[in-house]
């Protein structure tokens, strides 16, 4: 059982959980995710890593809520027990001096940003990172992706904050305008296939991470398989990060789908439920 | 009584629940022994001087003496012996392959008779144990302070863990997922190995003193340089078979296609089927099994009680080839399986929404014999099938999890990514370090899992004394 140390809404459904994990703290590498279960009925969620510190011993979760899991997951609070949490778990980031990497991410896509963000500066790259989301409410992370970054470039669907665009907008502004080595996105699957498909007219080596769905996490039931320049790969052991250029994002997006209608039936069930607790 | 009156006694039949009924519910299929029937079947057993089934034990429980027991009407005590060498009695009782062991080499198979009842016998003696609250803890030697660390808690690991308990090490079980038990929890189906009688085997291994993590990975969460830092002084290695093995046809990663091992960890490890879990599970109307081992045979059965109106196993070899144990293959037929042998999936189709729609299977028959020993299938050129399905579960077996072979440094792994142990001790090039089990054998059976553990639990029992000496030489 592992104790929610700190609780913080960056808005409305989206939540930043500091949680005692001493030993995933250390072992923690940027890249790596975690696996979340809550509830003794509870659901084996997947959750990049956002932050850790070994100080403190604790890691940094931030969760969107969408579905069942992550809804029991954002109505914990200080002081609450995550039922299980286990990693590190999947290939930390391949980290090394490339020279100009561009950083898109979109919505919660920020925060498993952070760490790569972090590692990549301290590698001495020049590191440009585009924070993308539908509206200015749902920028998060803002002032520390600012920080760790040489540039912030932030792009609005609305133009509500920032600069009025997609984060391929923002992306394809910099490669206009100067040399750029690598790219790494992170964010919904649709935003990924895009970028990839930007950056390769480029010819610019592309990470992306991988949010399949998953059970246990650790390679043994291959929910998570995508096919990856033609081959099936396994998103937990063999990523969760892979050249983007040749990630079958179609194929995943279809794979994504498959529960849809069961989760949203679960979810008004879980609503009528709650409801029914208040009344 | 004389030996021809019990060579002349019938072999008992294992009451089952009847399959109409229980193909639509999760209750337990075997039914148990009477203790009537029992002390009958207990009475077929001629007490060999020279006992053939213990021989072809894994991990040789004492047959006769137990069997013995249980005529005397002593229950109690025939557990007790079970438990002198078997972590897991209740365990093994319903899912060895006794047909092609123990009972293999009983003295009534050589006379062309059916063989004593030895796995009904031994359920019999550890569910009496367990049933009458009156479980014993086995004797264990006085504590020597020496820390061990074992890397997975399925039958491997137990049953090494219950061995080295015995000998007085102090047992730390590390296990990656939430629950104990590895394969017997996620995956064995309930209606064959009901989750209470894990339960109750681990409690047992619990009162011995073994003590258990969950959610820690070993190789991600702790490193084994870690152990070693906090005092272990010994290693075993029971990580299982990870990954699934896929065919990698067109199709395959339709939704709807999953691994045996997805769709069992589902049903089973996160309970899936029912409304109140938050896990969900696709269910089909028609759905096919890829393969003929017991692994298969289980998907289908589940598939069969989650609503399917046809489920189907789709085997390449005939029948006759089946990996899967008989009474499986038994069971899933009266529960209204369909067999689709001499088939071989070579594509699958999707609707509009990627849910897989189809199947095409490739017609085969059986040519030479292959390494195996088994006649090789043959694809019938020209000769294929289209049949409509709504799931498909590959169940075509599994390499070994590749966590700890890609953590370890200096550990010798085989191309198939199993680790390489000597055969006799279990020890790996790593002297610490022991292994047994799937890790080992990149897909087995329960039981010859519990038996590498009980020889890694002699070896290094045997190592570290060694190890003691030199060091007290110094």
């Amino acid at each position: 059982m592992n104790k929610v140390i700190s609780k913080e809404y960056f808005s409305a459904n989206v939540v930043k959980f500091e949680i005692e994990a001493p030993l995933i703290a250390k072992a923690h590498r940027a890249g790596h995710f975690v696996i979340v279960r809550i509830g003794t009925k509870g659901e084996r969620v997947p959750l990049t890593i956002a932050e850790s510190s070994v100080e403190k011993g604790t890691i940094t979760l931030v969760v969107q809520q969408v579905g069942v899991s992550s809804t029991k997951l954002c109505a914990l609070n200080e002081g609450d027990y995550i039922t299980d949490l286990v990693g590190p778990l999947g290939q930390a980031t391949h980290i090394e001096n490339f020279g100009t990497v561009v950083c898109a991410c979109g919505g919660v896509g920020t925060a498993p940003m952070l760490p790569i963000v972090k590692a990549l500066r301290e590698s001495g790259n020049r590191v440009l990172t585009v924070l993308a989301a539908r509206t200015g409410d749902l920028i998060i992370m803002e002032e520390q992706m600012r920080k760790l970054s040489d540039e912030l470039i932030i792009m609005t669907d609305d133009g509500s904050y920032g600069n009025r665009g997609l984060v391929t907008n923002g992306v394809e502004m910099i490669i206009q305008r100067e040399k750029v080595d690598r790219c790494v996105t992170i964010g919904p699957a649709v935003m990924m296939k895009f970028v990839s498909l930007l950056t390769k007219k480029y010819s610019i080596p592309t990470i992306a991470s991988l949010n399949t769905i998953m059970v246990d996490g650790t390679g043994m039931c291959g929910a998570c398989r995508v096919t990856v320049g033609g081959k099936t790969k396994f998103v937990c052991v063999d990523g969760p990060e892979f050249d983007a250029h040749l990630v079958d994002f179609d194929e995943m997006m279809m794979r994504l789908a498959g529960y849809r209608d069961i989760e949203q039936s679960d979810m008004h069930k879980h609503e009528n439920k709650c409801n029914a607790g208040t009344r | 009584m004389k030996a021809k009156e019990r060579a002349e006694i019938r072999r008992v039949h294992m009451p089952e629940a009847n399959p109409e009924i229980r193909s639509r519910n999760t209750e337990e299929v075997n039914l148990g022994l009477t203790a009537e029937m029992a002390v009958t079947e207990a009475c077929r057993c001629l007490d060999c001087a020279r006992p053939g089934c213990i021989e072809g034990c894994p991990v040789e429980v004492d047959i006769p003496s137990f069997i013995k027991n249980i005529e005397r009407g002593e229950f109690l005590e025939a557990a007790k012996v079970l438990k002198e060498t078997s972590a897991l009695p209740a365990v093994c009782g319903r899912v060895c392959p006794q047909e092609k062991q123990c009972e293999a080499k009983c003295i009534h198979v050589k006379m062309k008779k059916e063989a004593v009842a030895i796995g009904y016998l031994e359920r019999f003696a550890a569910d009496c144990e367990r049933e009458s609250g009156q479980v014993s803890v086995p004797e264990t030697a006085p504590a020597n302070g020496i820390k061990i660390a074992v890397v997975g808690s399925g039958p491997a690991g137990l049953s090494f863990s219950g061995d080295m308990a015995k000998a007085g090490y102090s047992v730390t079980v590390f296990e990656a997922l939430h629950e104990i038990g590895g394969v017997l929890k996620y995956g064995i189906p309930v209606f064959r190995l009901p989750n209470e009688i894990v339960d109750v085997e681990i409690d047992s291994l619990r009162s011995m003193g073994v003590k258990f993590v969950n959610n820690c990975i070993v190789g991600k969460t702790v490193s084994i340089d870690d152990l070693k830092e906090d005092g272990f002084r010994g290693i075993f290695v029971g990580s299982g078979a990870g990954l699934p093995r896929f065919m990698n046809i067109r199709g395959e990663n339709l939704v709807g296609v999953m691994s045996s091992n997805e769709y069992l960890t589902r049903v089973n490890l996160m309970d899936a089927s029912n409304p109140e879990s938050d896990t969900p599970v696709l269910t089909g109307k028609k759905v096919a099994v890829i393969g003929g081992g017991n692994t298969a045979m289980d998907s289908v059965r589940t598939a069969r009680r989650l609503g399917a109106e046809r489920a189907m196993i789709v085997y390449r070899r005939s029948e006759e080839e089946m990996p899967a144990r008989l009474e499986e293959v038994k069971h899933a037929k009266e529960e209204g399986i369909e067999f689709m042998t001499l088939r071989n999936p070579v594509e699958y189709s999707g609707n509009e929404h990627g849910r897989v729609s189809h199947m095409l299977l490739q017609v085969m028959e059986l040519g030479e014999p292959d390494a195996s020993g088994r006649r090789s299938p043959v694809e019938v050129p020209g000769e294929t099938e289209l049949i409509e399905v709504d799931e498909v579960i590959v169940s075509v077996g599994v390499s070994p999890n590749p966590l700890i072979p890609s953590s370890v440094k200096g550990l010798n792994v085989s191309k198939w990514g199993t680790v390489i142990v000597n055969d006799e001790t279990m020890q790996s090039d790593i002297p610490m370090i022991f292994a047994g089990g799937d890790i080992v054998r990149g897909g087995a059976t329960v039981i010859l899992a519990m038996g590498d553990g009980r020889r890694a639990a002699k070896a290094m029992d045997k190592w570290l004394r060694e190890q003691k000496f030199s060091t007290s030489n110094l």
